[in-house]
């Protein structure tokens, strides 16, 4: 029992010993600190997450009709072309199918002023650079400022309609973007109160 | 709740949920049955009605958005006696088969010719988008082009 104890009390000594010498190395260094081993995400980054996301590309798609989905596919049935304003055609439009709220009945998502992007607003198939220039030159972006740009990105109830997608025609619910909403609002002022700088591609 | 509207020229009231599909209501609450449900998504177009003159799927439309709104069925299309020009083109074409999808087409159609009397073939491609299931498509087109003739023979309608 004797010799256990002995061999217990020279076992522990040798690990406390190791340990006070470890730490010795770095007398600063917290004994249980990791190398860190993400970078954290810029503003831009966050941003250009939601941005590039389906929910907001599927009403800025390249082409003349909307994309539908998770996958972002087309369809003839549900694809009515742009028309002049976004709202569609003349006899059929936007307000055809959808209203000012998503439809948990038929599936048909839906919020205030349900449009697509205009033609210069294309994303689809566009770099993250690509989609920041164009959103902040005043020639593609319908002539916003800066701060108009911010207003429509966190204030919009149609772009805010990306974190309350609702469900499906199958009673799925559709995926939202991967940064939270108040993330995103935070991210988004953040960039452009510092400028709105677009890294290098 | 309790949602009040015209529906072919007479106001009607009626309580209902307030979210249920205005189709359902038409159907079973007014019991107007000649909008039908086709697929209950939006997809297919049997369900088209006029909400002030605008055409809309009934079966995604929530009834509380039709309170103090005029709505137009399929049985209102007609002035009295006097058929539509899309009706009268129907017969005269013989268009439907099975018949299901044809109220959506006509309302759908007399939605285009108010926009735009002389539809081209593009125009009619791009703004009837309805689905038939008995592919009577080739017989809507002559139809189309034939209400909007009888349409400019006759102003009024
Ligand atoms: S039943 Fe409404 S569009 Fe098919
Ligand atoms: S006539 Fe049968 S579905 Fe159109």
């Amino acid at each position: 029992m004797n010799t256990k104890k002995t061999l217990y009390a020279l076992f522990l000594g040798i690990c406390l010993s190791s340990l006070i010498l470890w730490s010795s190395d770095d007398p600063t260094a917290s004994p249980s600190a990791e190398p860190p081993t993400e970078t954290k995400e810029t503003p831009f980054d966050l941003m250009m997450q939601v941005l590039t996301h389906q929910r907001c590309v599927n009403c800025h798609p390249a082409g003349d009709r909307p994309r539908k989905g998770d996958d972002s596919h087309i369809t003839r049935a549900l694809g009515i072309p742009r028309g002049n304003d976004g709202h569609g055609l003349q006899s059929i439009s936007c307000g055809t199918c959808h209203t000012t709220e998503n439809n948990d009945y038929s599936g048909v998502p839906g919020a205030p002023d349900w449009a697509l992007a205009p033609e210069s607003m294309t994303w689809e198939g566009k770099t993250r650079v690509e989609i920041a220039e164009q959103m902040m030159d005043p020639q593609r972006n319908g002539g916003k400022s800066p701060q108009e740009i911010m207003k429509h990105l966190t204030e919009h109830e149609l772009v805010l309609w990306a974190w309350e997608p609702g469900i499906d025609a199958e009673g799925l619910p559709r995926e939202k973007p991967p940064v939270s909403k108040k993330d995103f609002i935070t991210a988004v002022k953040e960039w452009i109160a510092s400028g709105a700088i677009i890294p290098e591609a | 709740m309790k949602i009040t509207f015209n529906i072919n020229g007479e106001p009607r009231s009626i309580d209902t949920d307030g979210e249920a599909p205005l189709l359902w209501v038409i159907r079973d609450g007014l019991n107007l049955k000649g909008t039908k449900y086709g697929c209950g998504k939006a997809a297919c177009g049997a369900c088209t009605i006029h909400v002030d003159g605008m055409q809309v799927r009934s079966c995604s439309y929530p009834a509380k958005f039709a309170e103090g709104k005029e709505i137009t069925t399929i049985e209102g299309l007609s002035q009295g006696d006097n058929l539509h020009p899309v009706q009268q083109a129907w017969i005269d074409e013989v268009v439907p088969q099975c018949g299901y999808c044809q109220p959506g087409f006509m309302m759908a159609t007399a939605a285009l010719l108010k926009e735009i009397p002389n539809p081209t073939d593009e125009d009619i491609d791009n703004n009837i988008i309805n689905v038939c299931r008995c592919a009577t498509y080739y017989r809507m087109r002559k139809a189309i082009h034939k209400a909007a003739a009888l349409a400019k023979q006759n102003p009024s309608e």
